[in-house]
């Protein structure tokens, strides 16, 4: 979001980036109240959910949480048992999948095994009535988008794993839907070629400009790919946000613990001096001080919840020195270690008996081998009060 | 596993097989026997076979089996493969339970019950309506579907449990309608396993004695049901000319079709492995 | 197919349509109408009939639905045709020798074809294949052939007794046709290939890293045989099983050529009851005990394949 100064002095909000900010913007996609049973389990259960025009959504959850079926009562698979669904005005109650105007990439691909990769991408506009010259002209430009030109007379299982997801995505995109669903889209690519598909899947989505709803369990690629990323759990949405301020601002401990991973402590809290506020463990005499802006009223109970990347970890010998003033500051001795190469985590047990996982970056090359932290070392972890946050869910 | 199971699992192998085809070989070898006695070797011969083919009896049999199983194999793989479908892809309906029951019972019910309820059921429609004055091909038919559509029901069924479902889907996400989806998509997914079944009900109704017996009126007899005459008395060598007809021309159908199989299988798997 | 869906006129739309709305129905429809008008209505015929008396005539019954008394049709239940069922012990002892026949020649059928289904999943590669063929490739050749080539090899002159007579075993041909011996090899010859083809689609999907890891926690191969291997094919065991079971008790062909009227099995009873003696009524009572007898197993048999379809 930019805040330019305009010339009469009145400052205006560009919302080309993050229209959900904008008050005045409708929302593309209007999901009101699904709800979702098959039989006495609930798939989904009562979520309401706006996404606008341009954007890259993700659906994140473990498996069984109800992403897919969201998404397939978008692509008109399911019937929700009660809400509805709006895509660009138009409410989808009642219409079948052949009449929609979204399109899915499927997380099998679910190619036609029997049909050529140009019969393949041009099945769509077959169906649409579109006159031939034109289904092939079409069906030529985007095979040459995705860079498949030569393979258009293969069948799909010539081809490897990488060209299959890209002629399950140019068979989605050719009708040019007003939504494209992916279906876990790179799932079925191993790790170097998903990190490279997942570039091009936000270039194809920049350029055509058509609004994405995609389903994953992977959290970084959710991360990498989304504008704005729903968690989902147990058929209900536990936050809905940016990749950044799900990351940093988790809601709930579920999303801190399945979101990256997060040290989780008990507290109760202790003392409160403006946004500062001293939270404690049962038991342990020294405080925590932590920056919330929330309302807590002494005694409370809440979860403290801190990054393992956000802490920083010395060797006692040389502590003091660098640590921030204002910093809260623990004793404690590495139980284990494990050398990741770009960084190290650490299994701090603090000498209240409390365990702390640490992540620090390597930045120095250790070429004897021996590393600077190791196994028993006594080390001193310190964190400042704005990189922790408090939990209440 | 140790030598001696090893050597145990090849003796059973070997008795169970030579079980299956020693008689099989006796019974070819019989048909070159010269001797009407048939037991008796009698010197190399192929009379049985001219005597066989000379024998209008025979051919009139031989047309109207083949008549009937190509009718009713082609009928039978149509509502077959309906039933299907019907079972693997139309979730609830009422009176599902009845029909997987209908479509499962006749595989394993004996033939004497089918034969002789579909026979009463013919006599009680004609006291009903006039219809069928009189039985025999177009009854034999008839059985033949409704027995032979049940085997096809259940390949059919088993093909579709093991296809993906998401091209139905995406065919459908494309824009087909529901009649579409099943010409496009469907019935294509589908050939290899209707055909099979398509063969299956073929052999089953050229094989067929009981419920033929039970349901064809005079003048109506397919070759299982001449044969059936022909033996009942005894051995006659030109069954066992007849016989090896027909058991050599199965078995070189039987194996070409396995070893098409066993190509495309070798194939796909060196595909996969690219 | 742009260009036919314009050239196409309204009457061809509009059936179309037509099918299109009603496409399930027609997909059910059609199959179930079939089967309910040729497989359960002929059923119910047969229940009512085996309630009917029977007459001298043509057709040799009584109605049971008797219009005769004004508006109301009268059914006349006769039970008789059961109680003379019970009553001559031709019939029980039919039944239960059809029952012993089908036992025995399961359990040989398993006995033999047990090993050969292991040994098919054991061998590797285009061999495993063509085993596989030669097991299935009787299912496709006339049953009633098969049979009939038993008939040359247990005649008084046929094959078994020319090398027993050869070897000198025997000095004067012995009775193997029209003898029990010939119905239960005439029946394990033609069922066994039932019995073998589910052992081996239960044997083919059977986790080799089970058994050894059996073997690994120290079985010997007689314990972990009956350990593993054997809890873990006994679907495969019940579905064959059954496969032979069911057709073996009703089975017509083998008792009537191997056995020729000196075996008593109850397919061949009700079909000589009704084409020999037109006794209608009692076939169709023969043929409802036969079913209620059978109802049990083929429920059986169709729970173990839900089962492994489910799987």
């Amino acid at each position: 979001m930019n805040v330019q100064a305009s010339s009469d002095g009145e400052s205006q909000v560009d919302y080309t980036h993050s229209p959900w900010l904008d008050p005045s913007a409708t929302p593309f996609i209007q999901i009101k109240n699904i709800n979702k049973q098959f039989g006495a389990f609930t798939a989904v259960n009562d979520v309401s959910l706006d996404i606008y025009k341009g954007e890259l959504f993700a659906l994140l959850g473990g498996s069984g949480c109800g992403k897919t079926t969201l998404l397939r009562m978008l692509a008109g698979f399911e019937t929700p048992t009660s809400g509805s669904i709006i895509i660009d005005g138009v409410d989808m109650n009642g219409i079948p999948p052949y009449e929609r105007p979204v399109n899915m990439m499927f997380q099998s691909y679910a190619l036609f095994p029997h049909m050529s990769v140009h019969k393949n991408i041009a099945y769509g506009l077959k169906r649409e009535g579109v006159a031939k010259a034109e289904r092939t002209q079409r069906t030529n430009e985007i095979l040459e988008m995705v860079e498949l030109e030569e393979f258009a007379k293969r069948k799909p299982h010539q081809l490897s794993g990488g060209q299959r997801q890209r002629v399950a995505l140019a068979r989605a995109l050719i009708k040019r839907p007003k939504v494209l669903l992916l279906d876990e889209p790179l799932a079925a690519l191993d790790k170097r070629l998903r990190e490279q598909t997942q570039f091009e899947l936000m270039n194809i989505q920049e350029k055509l400009g058509i609004t994405f709803v995609v389903v994953t369990h992977d959290q970084e690629e959710a991360m990498t790919l989304a504008t704005r990323i729903a968690v989902m759990d147990k058929g209900d949405f536990e936050q809905i946000g940016t990749p950044a301020q799900i990351y940093e601002n988790p809601r709930s401990r579920f999303i801190a613990s399945f979101i990256g991973s997060a040290n989780l402590l008990d507290c109760a809290v202790t003392k409160r001096d403006g946004d500062f506020y001293s939270v404690s463990q049962p038991g342990v005499d020294q405080p925590i001080v932590v920056e919330y802006d929330g309302e807590l009223a002494v005694g409370a109970n809440v979860t403290l919840a801190v990054r393992p990347e956000k802490i920083h970890v010395e060797k006692r010998s040389v502590a003091n020195s660098s640590v921030a003033q204002g910093s809260n500051q623990l004793n404690g001795v590495v139980k284990e270690m494990a050398y990741l190469g770009r960084l190290s985590t650490y299994h701090i047990v603090t000498d209240s008996g409390v365990l702390i996982e640490v992540t620090s970056p390597n930045q120095s090359r250790y070429r004897d081998g021996n590393h600077p932290i190791d196994w028993d070392d006594e080390v001193t972890i310190s964190f400042a009060p704005q990189s922790a946050v408090l939990l209440t869910e | 596993m140790n030598q001696k199971k090893s050597k145990f699992l090849i003796s059973c192998m070997i008795f169970g097989y030579a079980f299956l085809y020693v008689p099989i070989f006796l019974l070819i070898l019989y048909s070159f026997n010269y001797s009407p006695l048939l037991p008796v070797w009698g010197g190399f011969s192929t009379r049985w076979y001219s005597r066989l083919l000379e024998s209008p009896e025979v051919w009139d049999a031989t047309l109207l089996s083949l008549k009937i199983a190509f009718i009713s194999a082609t009928v039978a793989t149509v509502f077959g493969t309906l039933a299907g479908l019907a079972l693997a892809r139309v979730g609830q309906f009422r009176g599902k339970t009845v029909f997987t029951g209908m479509i499962s019972a006749p595989l394993v019910m004996p033939e004497v019950i089918t034969g002789l309820s579909l026979l009463l059921f013919f006599i009680t429609l004609w006291q009903l309506t006039g219809w069928p004055q009189q039985r025999g091909m177009f009854t034999i038919t008839i059985a033949h579907i409704t027995f032979a559509m049940a085997y096809v029901a259940v390949i059919i069924q088993s093909r579709l449990a093991g296809t993906n479902r998401a091209l139905e889907e995406a065919a459908m996400d494309l824009g087909a309608k529901p009649l579409r989806v099943l010409t496009d998509i469907t019935i294509p997914m589908l050939a290899p396993g209707m055909m099979a079944g398509w063969l299956l009900a073929f052999t089953l109704s050229l094989d067929d004695l009981i419920i033929a017996s039970f349901v064809s009126g005079p003048g109506s007899t397919t070759l299982p049901m001449m044969i059936y005459s022909r033996i009942r008395l005894g051995l006659k060598p030109d069954i066992n000319a007849l016989a090896t007809i027909l058991i050599v021309s199965v078995a070189i159908g039987v194996f070409i079709a396995g070893w098409i199989m066993l190509r495309q299988q070798k194939q796909r798997a060196l595909l996969a492995n690219e | 197919m742009a260009a036919s869906d314009q050239l196409t006129g309204p009457w061809y739309a509009r059936i179309t349509g037509a099918i299109h709305r009603n496409l399930t129905s027609l997909i059910v429809g059609i199959p179930f109408f079939w089967l309910l008008l040729f497989f359960l209505v002929p059923f119910f015929i047969v229940l009512k009939l085996s309630f009917a008396e029977s007459i001298i005539a043509s057709p040799p019954f009584t109605s049971l639905l008797d219009w005769s008394k004004g508006g109301f049709p009268e059914i006349a239940i006769n039970t008789e045709n059961y109680l003379y069922l019970i009553e001559d012990d031709l019939y029980t002892k039919t039944f239960l020798n059809s029952l012993k026949i089908a036992s025995i020649c399961t359990i040989i059928c398993l006995l033999i074809g047990y090993p050969m289904a292991y040994g098919i999943v054991r061998t590797q590669g285009t061999w495993r294949y063509i085993f596989l063929l030669l097991i299935i490739l009787p299912f496709w050749t006339s049953f009633l052939l098969r049979v009939y080539a038993w008939m040359g090899i247990l005649a008084d002159q046929g094959t078994v007794n020319d090398i027993l007579l050869y070897l000198g075993l025997i000095d004067k041909p012995i009775k193997l046709l029209y003898k029990p011996i010939a119905v239960y090899i005439g029946i394990v010859y033609t069922y066994l290939p039932f019995m073998i083809l589910p052992l081996y689609a239960n044997m083919e999907k059977l986790d080799s890293s089970l058994r050894e890891a059996a073997m690994d926690l120290g079985a010997n191969p007689v314990s972990t045989f009956f350990t593993v291997t054997l809890p873990m094919t006994l679907p495969g065991i019940i579905a064959g099983s059954l496969l032979v079971f069911i057709p073996a008790t009703g089975e017509f062909v083998v008792p009537d050529l191997l056995g020729g009227g000196n075996v008593l099995m109850i397919g061949r009873l009700l079909s000589s009851e009704f084409n020999a003696n037109h006794d209608w009524p009692v076939a169709s009572a023969i043929a409802v005990v036969l079913l209620i007898v059978l109802v049990v197993p083929m429920m059986l048999y169709h729970k173990v394949q839900a089962a492994e379809a489910s799987n």
